[in-house]
C-alpha cells in the first residue's frame, strides 16, 4: 500500500483520502522536540484531524492546533465547503486539538458542536462564551449524516475528564482522540509505511494514559466489541493494519504486573528509606518486623539508595500500602525521598494507604512535610508518622513495631475505628 | 450545645464537635486527607465527598456554590473550608 499519497512538507497542504468518505485533514509539526512540558519527541508530532462526508452534511472530527491552523482550513476546502459542515465533533478539548475551533466556528455558523458532557464548562472558558450551539453526547447516542452515521462512546480521562471516542458505524472506523495515539511525525501517515513508532505509542502510553490506567480499562470494555477496520487517532500513525493489535496493547499496558504475583486476599505494603548513620533504618526494619505481624500483608523493604526511582515507581502503582522513611536534614527530608516523591504523577495513588517515619537530629520536620505530600496525592494517612530523636531506644523500637502492625492492620482493614472529642485533640 | 459526630472516612477516625465547627478544623486535627489551599473558599482545593448527613451541615453560601461549579464538583461535594457542622451524624471523604 504504500504507492498511496505521501504528503510533501513542501508543498500546499493536501488533504488525504482514507476512504472515498473519509479524508484527514491534520497537520504536521516535525519540529517539535518538547510537549506540554512532560513529553519529549524525537521527531516532532501531527496533530490529525479529519472530515466524514455523508450524504446529508459533512462532519469535522477535532481540529488542530492554534498555528498550524492554515494548513488544517487549506486541507479541509479541498474536501468540502464550509457551508456543508453540519456537525463538528471535539473528542477532546486540549489546545492542540481545539486550536482552530473557534475560526472552524466562524466559518461554519450553521455547524453543531458534538462534546462530552464533562466538556461543556471547558468550551465555555475555551471560547470565552456562553451562548453558542452544541450537543452534549454520551455513550449510545449518535448523530446522523444521512448514510453515514457517527456513534459517541464516553471515555473520560483518556486523558483529561473530557475525553470521548467517535465511531463512524458504515466504515467500522474508530476517531479515538488522544487514545491510541503517539508523538511521532511521519508524512507517510499510516502504521504500515511509516517509521518504527513503537517507541512513541509506549512512550506516549507511559506519560499520557498510565496514570489513568483503571479508565483505559473502562473504555476498552466500550471499544473491545467494536468491528475495527481503522482506528484514527489524533496524534500519530493512522492504524489502518491491524488496529486490534493497538488495542490488545493497551490491554497489556493496563494490567498491573505485581498484582499476578499476589494472591487472593493478601494485600502489599512497601517500606522505603534512607539513612544516614542506620537509625532511620533500625526504625524501618522495626516497622517491617511489625507490619509481618499481621497476616496476608506481603511487606517489602527498600532502601532508597540501592535503586533508581523507575523500578520503584513500577512497584509503588501495583501495591496496596507505602511507608516512607526519610531522616530530617537541615530541616527538611531528603533529596531521594523527594525525587521519588514527585515522579509518581504517572501512576494512579488514590485511597492507598500512607505512611512516614524517620529519625532525626535537631528538628524532624521531613516527617510532617511527607505526611502532607501524601495526602496531596490522594494517599489516606490514618496514623500520624513516628519521629525519634537520634539512636531509638528499645521502647522506641517497640513503637516503631506497633506502627508497622498498625498500619498492616488498617490496610486489611482490621484496625478498630476511634472515636474522639474535638476538645480531646490537640 | 448541639454536638454532631463526623467521621472521616479516610482514616475510620469519628470525632464528636459542637455545632458551628467548620470541617477544616477537625480534618486538620485528624490528619484526614482532605488537602487544603486558600482556606477561604476561594480555590476548591478542598472539595470534599459528603456521603452521609448533608443536611447536618450548613447550606452552601452563593459563593461557595459558585466555586464548586467552576471546579466541576459532582454531587453531595463540599468545600471543607467552609462547611459547618451542625448536628447529628456526618459521613465525609476527600474526593
Amino acid at each position: 500500500m504504500s504507492h498511496l499519497p505521501v504528503i510533501s512538507l513542501n508543498t500546499i497542504p493536501q488533504a488525504v483520502a482514507l476512504s472515498e468518505r473519509v479524508h484527514w485533514v491534520g497537520a504536521l509539526d516535525p519540529n517539535l522536540r518538547n510537549f506540554d512540558i512532560i513529553l519529549k519527541t524525537a521527531n516532532g508530532t501531527s496533530y490529525n484531524a479529519y472530515v466524514v462526508r455523508g450524504s446529508e452534511g459533512v462532519a469535522v472530527i477535532d481540529t488542530v492546533k492554534e498555528n498550524f491552523a492554515g494548513d488544517f482550513f487549506t486541507r479541509l476546502e479541498a474536501v468540502a465547503r464550509y457551508d456543508e459542515i453540519k456537525v463538528i465533533v471535539l473528542n477532546h478539548l486540549e489546545p492542540d486539538h481545539t486550536g482552530a475551533l473557534p475560526e472552524l466556528m466562524r466559518r461554519a455558523p450553521q455547524a453543531r458542536v458534538y462534546i462530552s458532557q464533562k466538556a461543556q464548562s471547558m468550551l465555555k472558558a475555551l471560547l470565552k462564551q456562553d451562548h453558542f450551539e452544541f450537543t452534549p453526547v454520551i455513550t449510545g447516542d449518535t448523530v446522523s449524516l444521512g448514510d453515514r452515521t457517527l456513534q459517541f462512546l464516553h471515555t473520560p480521562y483518556l486523558h483529561w475528564p473530557d475525553t470521548q471516542c467517535t465511531y463512524l458505524e458504515e466504515e467500522a472506523i474508530l476517531f479515538s482522540g488522544d487514545v491510541f495515539g503517539c508523538h511521532f511525525c511521519d508524512s507517510r501517515l499510516f502504521n504500515d509505511v511509516v517509521g518504527d513508532f513503537r517507541f512513541s505509542f509506549e512512550y506516549y502510553y507511559a506519560h499520557i494514559m498510565r496514570p489513568f490506567k483503571e479508565f483505559v480499562n473502562r473504555a476498552l470494555t466500550l471499544i473491545e466489541p467494536l468491528t475495527l477496520n481503522t482506528i484514527l487517532p489524533a496524534h500519530g500513525p493512522l492504524l489502518r493494519d491491524q488496529p486490534q493489535r493497538y488495542v490488545q496493547r493497551y490491554k497489556e499496558l493496563s494490567r498491573s504486573a505485581l498484582q499476578s504475583e499476589i494472591n487472593e486476599g493478601e494485600k502489599t505494603l512497601l517500606i522505603f528509606y534512607i539513612s544516614s548513620y542506620g537509625n532511620t533504618r533500625r526504625m524501618a526494619e522495626a516497622i517491617y518486623e511489625g507490619a509481618m505481624s499481621v497476616d496476608n500483608v506481603r511487606v517489602s523493604l527498600y532502601d532508597l539508595e540501592g535503586s533508581e526511582i523507575a523500578p520503584f515507581v513500577d512497584l509503588i502503582e501495583g501495591a496496596d500500602g507505602l511507608i516512607f522513611g526519610t531522616p530530617t536534614i537541615n530541616g527538611d527530608a531528603v533529596k531521594p525521598v523527594w525525587d521519588l516523591l514527585s515522579s509518581l504523577a504517572v501512576i494512579n495513588l488514590k485511597a492507598k494507604l500512607g505512611g512516614v517515619f524517620g529519625s532525626y537530629g535537631w528538628t524532624g520536620e521531613g516527617v510532617k512535610m511527607v505526611e502532607d505530600r501524601l495526602r496531596g496525592l490522594k494517599l489516606r494517612v490514618p496514623i500520624p508518622g513516628i519521629r525519634i530523636k537520634l539512636i531509638p531506644t528499645e521502647e522506641e523500637t517497640q513503637l516503631c513495631r506497633e506502627f508497622g502492625h498498625e498500619l498492616a492492620l488498617d490496610l486489611m482493614g482490621l484496625r478498630q475505628a476511634k472515636v474522639i472529642d474535638i476538645a480531646d485533640l490537640v | 450545645m448541639a454536638k454532631a459526630s463526623i467521621t472521616f472516612e479516610d482514616i475510620n477516625v469519628t470525632v464528636t464537635a459542637p455545632a458551628g465547627t467548620r470541617l477544616i478544623e477537625i480534618s486538620e486535627k485528624v490528619g484526614s486527607g482532605i488537602t487544603y489551599g486558600c482556606r477561604e473558599g476561594d480555590c476548591g482545593t478542598c472539595i470534599t465527598k459528603v456521603t452521609e448527613g448533608w443536611n447536618n451541615l450548613t447550606e452552601p453560601s452563593v459563593l461557595e456554590d459558585k466555586i464548586l461549579r467552576e471546579n466541576m464538583a459532582g454531587k453531595h461535594n463540599r468545600l471543607a473550608c467552609q462547611a459547618q457542622v451542625l448536628s447529628g451524624v456526618i459521613k465525609v471523604k476527600p474526593v
